[in-house]
């Protein structure tokens, strides 16, 4: 599965990022890694960008960027 | 000894106050802000500490050394280049992890690291303890814990920077992956007590981007700052007026008192000084109320959210979130929020945030849509501000709408590219410090711009007191020009006089208005301030209706950026093309819908 199916709430563990080279670097960057914690804390009014909780801050994606960031849900 | 002065460089992560410790240890005012990239160009300070001058270097922030956008490019080759006799590292305390792997990236270059713990005290609020002596020996270089506003902790950086400057420095030892090693020592270091979600923000975040209250708050926001914004200004620009007014009349007595001759009084009274007054009275007291109020909503962390709840329909037009702000910022001058643009990573949707500024009316043009509103709605009570305010408002959301219509063809067109990757941070909220807030954000925003208007304004009134005061075949150069226009101002509901004033204007929204006036009341120079009634009895003498009215406060609202404004698009996108067409994309929609306007008025 990927982080757009994460619901509001929900908490999942990163498998991989199907980026390459600057993008993929920037999500990096603010911890997007293997085995990293996500948990989704909420979306925008009109349901894209979502919220998520990543290494203690949060960060806004776009549905089109996390379609491409797979993940495991936790619990 | 060093021969030359001894350097040290600041990074850190976007929004963990390194700008504030930067400040409290040089005494330099630079602004800090609650939105990532605020730091847009590397600042310099000086440090006096011991007998000893230190340079202080103000790195922009970064999640990493290898990013992409401007600002980043401008840390990683300070850092690489090797300048630095040390680098302070300034993390946040409340996520430890994140900032770790920017530390732990510039100790793979050099170990000449201080590493400063910032923020200590609203770690210790969000139930985080950390162990500042095992991080230092995990890390090897010395660590210290601050609390950004207090003196203390300043004086602390300040004694830790001296003691570390010239201290041997091993070699710096490569690391595998640096974001997986931060994980790591952060989870050796911290100790969490509470639930670690920020719930408090979660909560505050939870009304603001509410699915159904959020955009009505941000409405009512931005009707309350016009509002604030406008009645505010009302007084003080009466004051400063009747000031400048005293002022004009004691240079043209010193002037006579010197037996200047009239064209040299005239030039520099009438015009010069004239005009720079009026701009001014007309430009300080709006901006000296908005950009305070607009560093609250920044300081506070509700600008990021705004971007957060825009950013749908934005993308849906392949521009970025981030524009938010920066349209935000164009209300109160659009030159610096052009500047402003640089937070967006990708210079496709930068050019697009650039180009459709200027559909955000700055407030220096608030104040004729102000006047003109009660021409074209009958019937309201004039001197109700927040009627006004609210009108004003809704001139802006077309401005917005318009917006959104040039990026959705610009991005088909000219500027098509897919979209950048989207990450924007939402910091956690702050209690905004007023009178700091208040203090620096006059000095530093409305001054600067002042400045910069002032600078434009009093040779622009000289040159418009010569075209007033040439007579060629009974009329002034002036009056020829609007006569030259009057049929193209009269195709698109206007009139040549008007249309003169804002080509004439081009340094300067303000004098817009002024320079009309002078145009009706065949004055050699601009008349003194009218009061909003008279203005519009006398506009009505003139042959005003509410079409032309309507038609003015349109062309207000999508007309070519001021030059200052265009100079900046120049010089930010690095080519002439970028500001040709910014002036010629808002000039052409003004133009369209001036007509539409005229054409639609007809029918009735």
């Amino acid at each position: 599965m990927y982080l757009d199916q994460i619901e509001p709430g929900e908490t999942g563990i990163v498998e991989n990022l199907a980026w390459v080279g600057d993008v993929a670097r920037r999500l990096r960057d603010i911890g997007l890694v293997e085995g990293m914690e996500i948990t989704c804390v909420g979306r925008s009014p009109l349901g894209d960008p979502s919220a998520y909780f990543i290494l203690g801050s949060v960060f806004a994606l776009r549905r089109a960027d996390c379609r491409r960031i797979a993940v495991r849900r936790c619990r | 000894m060093v021969e030359r002065p001894i350097q040290i460089a600041f990074c850190g992560n976007p929004n963990v106050g390194k700008s504030t410790l930067f400040n409290a240890l040089t005494g330099l005012h630079q602004h800090t802000g609650n939105w990532p990239g605020k730091t847009v160009e590397s600042s310099l300070g000086i440090m006096k500490a011991g007998g000893e001058t230190y340079h202080l270097i103000d790195l922009p922030g970064t999640y990493s050394l290898d990013a992409r956008s401007p600002e980043e490019t401008v840390t990683r080759d300070y850092i690489c280049g090797g300048a630095a006799d040390l680098i302070v590292v300034v993390c946040d305390g409340t996520c430890l992890a994140r900032n770790l792997i920017l530390a732990l990236q510039v100790l793979q270059i050099t170990r000449r690291v201080v590493v400063c713990v910032n923020l200590m005290d609203e770690a210790r609020k969000k139930g985080i303890s950390i162990d500042l002596q095992r991080l230092s020996r995990l890390l090897g270089v010395p660590v210290l814990g601050t609390e950004a506003r207090k003196r203390s902790s300043v004086k602390k950086l300040e004694k830790c920077i001296v003691d570390n400057i010239f201290q041997p420095a091993s070699a710096p030892v490569p690391i595998d992956s640096p974001v997986a090693e931060s994980q790591r020592i952060a989870g050796l270091v911290e100790t969490r007590t509470r639930s670690f979600l920020q719930e408090r923000d979660r909560k505050i975040d939870r009304v603001l981007t509410h699915k159904i209250w959020a955009y009505p708050t941000m409405f009512l926001l931005l009707a309350v700052v016009l509002w604030l914004t406008i009645e505010g200004a009302n007084y003080p620009s009466q004051w400063l007026g009747a000031f400048f007014q005293t002022c004009q009349t004691l240079l043209r007595k010193g002037l006579q008192a010197l037996h200047a001759p009239w064209w040299l009084s005239g030039f520099l009274v009438e015009g010069c000084a004239a005009t720079l007054f009026r701009v001014v009275s007309v430009m300080l007291p709006p901006m000296a109320i908005f950009f305070p109020l607009f560093t609250l909503l920044e300081d506070f962390g509700y600008l990021p959210r705004v971007a957060f709840n825009l950013d749908r329909p934005f993308a849906r037009c392949g521009a970025c979130g981030k524009q938010a702000l920066t349209m935000c910022m164009g209300l109160g001058c659009n030159a610096s929020a052009i500047v402003g643009c640089r937070i967006i990573d990708s210079k496709r949707e930068r050019i697009l945030a650039m180009l459709t500024n200027n559909f955000m009316p700055c407030n220096g043009r608030f104040p004729l849509l102000i006047t003109l509103i009660p021409l074209v709605f009958v019937g309201l009570p004039a001197g109700n501000g927040a009627m006004g305010a609210l009108i004003l408002t809704g001139f802006i959301l077309l401005g917005v709408l318009m917006t959104f219509l040039w990026s959705k063809l610009l991005s088909c067109t000219l500027l098509s590219g897919t979209s950048a990757a989207f990450v924007l941070e939402l910091p956690p909220y702050r209690k905004p410090e007023f009178l700091h807030t208040i203090v620096r954000s006059i000095l530093d925003r409305t001054l600067r711009i002042l400045g910069r208007a002032a600078a434009v304004a009093a040779p622009v009134g000289g040159i418009l007191w010569i075209l007033a005061n040439v007579f060629v075949g009974g009329r002034s150069l002036l009056a020829w020009g609007s006569v030259v226009l009057e049929p193209i101002g009269t195709i698109f509901g206007m009139d040549g006089v008007i249309l003169l004033a804002f080509l004439l204007a081009l340094p300067a929204n303000e004098i817009v208005l002024p320079i009309a006036l002078m145009l009706y009341t065949q004055g050699g120079g601009l008349p003194p301030e009218f009061s909003p009634e008279a203005t519009r009895a006398l506009l009505l003498e003139n042959g005003w209706t509410w079409v032309t009215a309507l038609c003015v406060m349109t062309f207000c609202l999508f007309h070519f950026p001021c030059s200052t404004a265009l100079l900046t698009i120049k010089k930010e996108s690095g080519s002439t093309k970028w500001m040709v067409l910014a002036a010629m994309i808002p000039t052409i929609t003004g133009l369209i819908c001036c007509l539409l306007i005229r054409l639609g008025a007809l029918l009735f």
